[in-house]
């Protein structure tokens, strides 16, 4: 019978935060940011059917990079404890921050449990508020580890560059368009050439606090977002709304 | 963290099942509910052109006391169906909001809405789990209404409380009032009505379901509470305002001053077919 090898906490820990964090470096980055009427969530995405960005609940959203079968788990347990929290308490109940540290422990306890291996994700949950300063940002790493963000967050492997990029330029209370096109002016340097992203490698949503519906996440897709992208002094920035704006009435009674 | 079903209604049976309707109640066998428990009565649902309504009275009684004078019995189930039960008020609403969660969670999570027939055939899903509670005097039936978008039309199904799902043609109403809810919307619908005459035309149908049965409440002018009316169309879904049934209902009842059984249709069809639509 041959002994194992004896491999210190230290270096275990960091051999697995090294493997999560060289495979989340390969995908492409994403970007969550304020604007003046919410919160803006960006990704490079060449897939139209794969999300890295979704709707958890009324005023939560969720944005991940990293192994795609790993952040689609972790969506789906967050809409599904964020529906089972809004159903036997109330809707108003449901929070980031709750989310949050369910995801932080979830992380956590995989990360640092050594018969698996860590999660390949970096998350980032977004609440929107009744105004910009109650907005929430949480980014999420592999290893469990919360930050509240303000302002904004950048996910995927050149995080650090992308976040000085965005600190230096970004401003509170900007309107959507100028918020997208700072969000896509980072996503392009997240390598030593600039690139110029197009609408259709791009995944746009945004919570957006002036939807009369309970819910607010929103995608904005197609026509709408070539509109919000294209420079344009007198573009409007409002993006025009599809359905129109009905307000649900209270159905917890 | 094991991939399941797109179904909130499973998930709950297998994390939380006593957060189900119908669980957690133990009913004694062989003994029924009391004469207590409020219960919702009148929902009528028309389509019309472009799409469907539906109305609810706001009376829940529970025996023959009035229970509650402005209870909620019709819903938006998502942003395209309506959804509105008669029967024991406190499992129909929890049926609502089960039924509500549940669209919400299936386009969550699978990234795409269920067709009409899937949410209806979800909805007597749901309605089966109830099954033994209604045996015991605490059923309650769901009336549900959806635009389809395929078919470019509205449509409505009814339920009994084993879970059977019956589509409608053109109207339907369920409750204690509807006999004569029904009656009355027969005479007056119409295929091509606007959203508008729709609704003055369900309104005229709880009138008459009210004036004939006790347990369905009127307009209540004197305190302002109104029927409740919302339709789904293509632009989705629209509640009423109160001010916009009080105008229609004002204008209902200045007619049934003069006229207390409300308006006639035609006996026979006149020369030109008019009044024989159907």
């Amino acid at each position: 019978m041959s002994m194992p090898f004896y491999v210190s906490p230290e270096q275990q820990m960091r051999d697995r935060a090294d493997y999560a964090r060289k495979n989340i470096a390969r995908g492409r980055g994403s970007i969550v940011l304020q604007y003046d009427h919410g919160i803006a969530l960006v990704a490079e995405n060449r897939h139209r059917a794969l999300h890295k960005i979704s709707e958890i609940y009324d005023r939560i959203a969720f944005a991940a990079v990293g192994r795609y079968n790993e952040f689609e788990s972790l969506r789906v347990a967050g809409v599904r404890m964020a529906e089972l929290h809004g159903y036997s308490y109330d809707r108003s109940d449901v929070n980031a921050l709750m989310l949050a540290n369910r995801y932080a422990q979830l992380l956590g306890s995989i990360f640092s449990n050594a018969g698996e291996k860590p999660y390949e994700v970096e998350t980032v949950v977004a609440e929107v508020g009744a105004s910009s300063e109650e907005d929430e940002i949480y980014r999420l790493t592999y290893d469990g580890s919360v930050a509240a963000e303000h302002g904004f967050a950048v996910m995927g492997g050149a995080a650090e560059t992308l976040t000085t990029y965005v600190s230096e330029r970004y401003q509170a209370g900007q309107s959507l368009a100028t918020a997208l096109a700072l969000a896509v002016d980072t996503l392009g340097r997240d390598s030593d050439e600039p690139r110029q992203l197009e609408a259709d490698h791009l995944e746009v949503a945004v919570l957006d606090r002036t939807r009369t519906q309970k819910r607010k996440f929103r995608r904005i897709t197609g026509p709408v977002l070539e509109r919000l992208l294209t420079p344009e002094p007198a573009a409007p920035e409002a993006a025009p709304e599809t359905a129109p704006e009905t307000e649900p009435d209270s159905t917890e009674s | 963290m094991i991939p399941g079903s797109s179904s909130f209604a499973d998930f709950l049976a297998s994390y939380a099942p006593e957060l189900l309707p119908g669980q957690g109640r133990n009913v004694q066998p062989g003994s029924t509910a009391g004469e207590e428990i409020p219960h919702g009565t009148t929902i009528v649902a028309s389509t019309y052109a472009g799409g469907v309504l539906m109305a609810g009275d706001r009376r829940a009684t529970a025996g023959s006391m009035i229970a509650v004078r402005d209870v909620e019995k019709v819903f938006p189930a998502d942003e395209f169906s309506l959804i509105g039960f008669a029967g024991s008020a406190g499992i129909g609403v929890e049926l609502v909001r089960l039924f509500q969660v549940e669209l919400e969670h299936y386009e969550k999570i699978e990234g795409s809405v269920l067709s009409v027939d899937g949410k209806a055939n979800r909805l007597s899903t749901l309605l089966r789990g109830n099954l033994g509670l209604a045996m015991q005097g605490l059923a309650a039936v769901p009336l549900y209404a959806g635009w389809d978008e395929v078919l470019r039309r509205g449509r409505i199904f009814s339920y009994d409380v084993t879970g059977g799902r019956y589509e409608e043609q053109l109207f339907h109403s369920i409750g204690s009032g509807s006999l004569f809810a029904r009656g009355s919307l027969k005479k007056l619908f119409d295929e091509d009505a606007t959203s508008e005459e729709a609704a003055a035309a369900a309104l005229q149908a709880l009138y008459d379901a009210a004036d004939d049965d006790s347990a369905t409440g009127g307009p209540d002018v004197f305190r302002k509470i109104y029927p409740i009316i919302a339709t789904v169309s293509e632009a989705g879904y629209r509640r009423y305002t109160d001010e916009e049934v009080a105008a229609i209902v004002d204008r209902m009842l200045e007619g049934r001053m003069r006229r207390p059984l409300g308006p006639t249709a035609p006996a026979l069809p006149s020369a030109d077919g008019e009044g024989d639509a159907r």
